[in-house]
């Protein structure tokens, strides 16, 4: 379909672009921005005056829960609920049922998601079969089924020397690999920040150790082995000085942190809301403010949602009975406009963190506008508001923000031309 | 951006009166000082030849204890019974939940038996939280102890033990000795202190038995049971669990007796009439020596008496600003109409 989308303030971080231009879509391509290409006639005009284009927003982690987990969520209302957070590209997670470790897995998410239409998927394979960090899984055959790269999620691996070997592995060919830095040992146990709150509250504490030893481990691992590395999901403000210290070095390492860091704290838990409970917890103060001085500087050059639906009865108990995770991607651009909003970043940005930044970091063809670029934008009004969970995709209502009033909104998401939503 | 859902007195009506009774945190000293009172005035009951008042006739009260105990369930239906209710203790631990019936669904069905109160003990912190505010919160939920967070009750009775030995709390000071880090008693006990005035509240503990933030409590942290016990009016030991060796927390009960055990010698350099206090069960020999146990400085005993007390004034303060409350919303349904 040719769609014309005049007026619009165009924002690509990738290439600097922040203007006020019209962009020009044929055959799922940008084909043009500001001239109309010789013989363009639009079947559908789209007046943005007034509204942002930005190269759809790319996602490291949405948990899709599907295959087997279907009462939490399934791809396609997952991916729908992605659409509608202006998301069109996403990755992942493989502690599926069956876990993400064979082609097959792979596969089934890679048709379900081109049948339901709403995002591109691509899938992170497990590192370890069963992610039981004994035996490396078929890597290559996984690349070659689609996987973009490959992680353990929070589950570690039995000793050091079988991370090693599995990150040499990774290495021969040239294989990402995805780390959650937290030691198991630590962490035991654990149910929230080891900090005051907790204290208080009366829950195990997970201390920042449990990350920062990990993280510290497995930076000297990287670097031994020389494979291409993320971080994911850093929760300290100790973590991402590690991170910078290693990129200083330079470590060619990239890290993302859950956008919901970037604005709770570990005080959200007095009152004991398992809507709070979530893996790796939620900080302190300082630590938030760490890791958006680490997004601000780009040593985090990511925000992710980490999604991760639930139904009801998952969270409908004591606080340490609940599983871990807030339902959050459907409000990927208002929360993190928020962000814009409260003064912390400044638009083109966050824009970054969020489309080019990600999709770099796992070299994923996606996050750019630019002519000759899949048509995957964004466009949204900044000027707007979300009252959250009006409207709700995922069959996880588990989210704290729900009735909270966001800026910004979303207008259309559009994917390889196609419109994947329309708010 | 403030959770919507922040911190908001759950256990307290529209009128600032006891509703549940699920932790000390946020309660007032007035209210802390009417349950003692109130407390005081059933000890009389207790030492009549027939011990009950009408105060809960044809209510009924369910002790449901996720968790085993013997001296705050017996207390409690002691309790329940000296205020005329009908009383259920239920031991789930070995019933309802392995069977794979949730929380959730073990309470609704005991509320569809039309009790009034509830009285739950549970292993996760929150979880007397979880059901005022989620399962059942038109009932009166009493926290018999939840994870290490917090055994309210407990706290409330030791206050009392004080108060009836010392006079008052303005002037004392009081330790608390052993293992903080997994005490919700310690807990209780510190807040309840800090709110009705107490100005030297010590905590005697290694590290490893310490949480991380304990001065948020307003304490003074000691590692030298000696330096700590100096001069204090009031000495709470606190029951370490076996377990503790195991996870590396302590070497041994040996070395921790000789550190933090309270023996007769130690108990010298507390005032002369400093108090001993233990929340029970007692481990002779591991945090406390016999001769001081069972020695005249000991209240333990009279702890348990206290207990009764404590509890059926919580339980008649709770049920009577339910009452109020939904009498309240009936009032407000009714102008609405």
């Amino acid at each position: 379909m040719r769609i014309a989308i005049l007026g619009a303030r165009v924002i690509d971080p990738a290439s600097g672009l922040d203007r006020v231009a019209d962009l020009f879509i044929d055959g799922g391509k940008i084909v043009a921005i500001d001239q109309t290409p010789a013989g363009f006639v639009a079947e559908k005009t789209l007046a943005a005056q007034g509204l942002v284009a930005a190269p759809g927003l790319v996602d490291l982690n949405v948990a899709l829960r599907e295959p087997g987990y279907s009462r939490k969520g399934n791809i396609a209302s997952e991916t729908l609920a992605a659409a509608a957070g202006g998301v069109t590209s996403l990755c992942c997670p493989p502690f599926t049922k069956p876990v993400l470790d064979t082609p097959a897995v792979a596969e089934l998410i890679l048709d379900r998601a081109r049948e339901a239409g709403h995002a591109k998927v691509f899938p992170i394979g497990a590192l370890s079969k069963g992610l039981e960090g004994e035996q490396l899984a078929e890597l290559v055959a996984l690349r070659d089924a689609g996987c973009v790269a490959f992680g353990n999620g929070l589950e570690s691996f039995r000793n050091n020397r079988t991370l090693r070997r599995a990150l040499e592995y990774a290495a021969t060919f040239d294989l990402t690999v995805i780390f959650h830095s937290q030691d198991q040992d630590l962490a035991e146990g654990g149910l929230a920040h080891e900090g005051a709150t907790a204290s208080f509250l009366g829950l195990p504490g997970i201390p920042e150790t449990a990350e920062t030893v990990a993280l510290a481990r497995d930076l000297l691992l990287v670097e031994q082995s020389g494979v291409r590395a993320h971080f994911s999901q850093l929760t300290s403000a100790r973590g991402a000085q590690l991170i910078a210290e290693a990129q200083a070095r330079g470590l060619p390492v990239t890290a993302d942190v859950a956008l919901y860091q970037l604005i709770l704290t570990d005080e959200a838990l007095e009152g004991f809301s398992s809507l709070y409970h979530v893996q790796p917890p939620l900080r302190t103060r300082a630590d938030r403010d760490g890791l958006r001085a680490a997004v601000q500087s780009g040593v985090i050059s990511a925000i992710s949602s980490h999604h991760q639906p639930h139904e009801r009865d998952a969270k409908l108990a004591p606080f340490g009975a609940t599983e871990p995770g807030i339902s959050s991607v459907q409000l990927l651009l208002p929360l993190a406009m928020s962000l814009v909003q409260d003064g912390l970043l400044d638009l083109p940005t966050l824009l970054a963190r969020l489309s080019r930044g990600p999709a770099d970091a796992l070299r994923l063809p996606a996050g750019r506008l630019a002519v000759g670029a899949p048509a995957d934008l964004l466009l949204f009004d900044p000027q707007a508001s979300t009252l959250a969970g009006e409207s709700w995709h995922s069959k996880g209502a588990n989210c704290p923000f729900i009735g909270h009033c966001l800026p910004g909104a979303v207008r259309y998401t559009l994917v390889d031309g196609h419109i994947s939503y329309q708010g | 951006m403030t959770p919507i859902d922040a911190k908001r007195p759950l256990q307290l009506n529209d009128q600032g009166q006891l509703r549940h009774f699920l932790s000390l945190d946020g309660l007032p000293r007035e209210l802390l000082t009417e349950i003692l009172d109130t407390a005081d005035s059933f000890l009389e009951v207790g030492a009549r030849a027939v011990k009950k008042v009408p105060l809960l006739r044809g209510k009924t009260v369910c002790n449901v204890f996720f968790e085993n105990s013997t001296r705050t369930r017996t207390t409690f239906e002691l309790a329940a019974q000296r205020l005329s209710a009908d009383v259920i203790t239920l031991n789930v631990s070995t019933s309802s939940t392995s069977k794979g019936e949730t929380l959730f669904d073990t309470l609704r069905n005991l509320e569809a038996m039309a009790a009034d109160i509830f009285v739950v003990r549970h292993a996760d912190s929150g979880a007397a939280h979880f059901i005022a505010e989620h399962v059942c919160p038109n009932l009166a939920i009493i926290n018999g102890g939840d994870g290490r967070h917090a055994h309210p009750t407990q706290g409330m009775l030791d206050m009392l033990t004080i108060r009836r030995h010392k006079g008052g709390f303005e002037k004392l000071s009081v330790a608390i000795v052993g293992d903080i880090l997994h005490s919700r008693v310690a807990r209780s006990n510190m807040l309840a202190l800090k709110t009705l005035g107490c100005p030297d509240i010590r905590v005697i503990a290694p590290k490893t038995l310490l949480p991380v933030g304990i001065e948020q409590y307003g304490v003074t942290v000691y590692s030298d049971l000696a330096a700590g016990l100096k001069d204090v009016d009031v000495v709470i030991m606190l029951r370490l669990q076996r377990e503790r060796m195991t996870g590396g927390l302590l070497p041994s009960e040996g070395e921790f007796y000789r550190l933090f055990g309270l023996t007769e010698e130690r108990l010298k350099l507390a005032k002369p009439d400093a108090l001993v206090m233990h929340p029970g069960p007692i481990n002779r020999g591991v945090e406390i020596e016999s001769a001081v146990a069972d020695g005249p400085q000991s209240v333990i005993l009279n702890q348990v008496t206290y207990g009764i007390a404590v509890r059926m004034a919580v339980l008649s303060m709770a049920m009577s600003g339910q009452n109020a409350q939904r009498q309240l919303n009936q009032d407000n349904t009714e102008e609405h109409n």
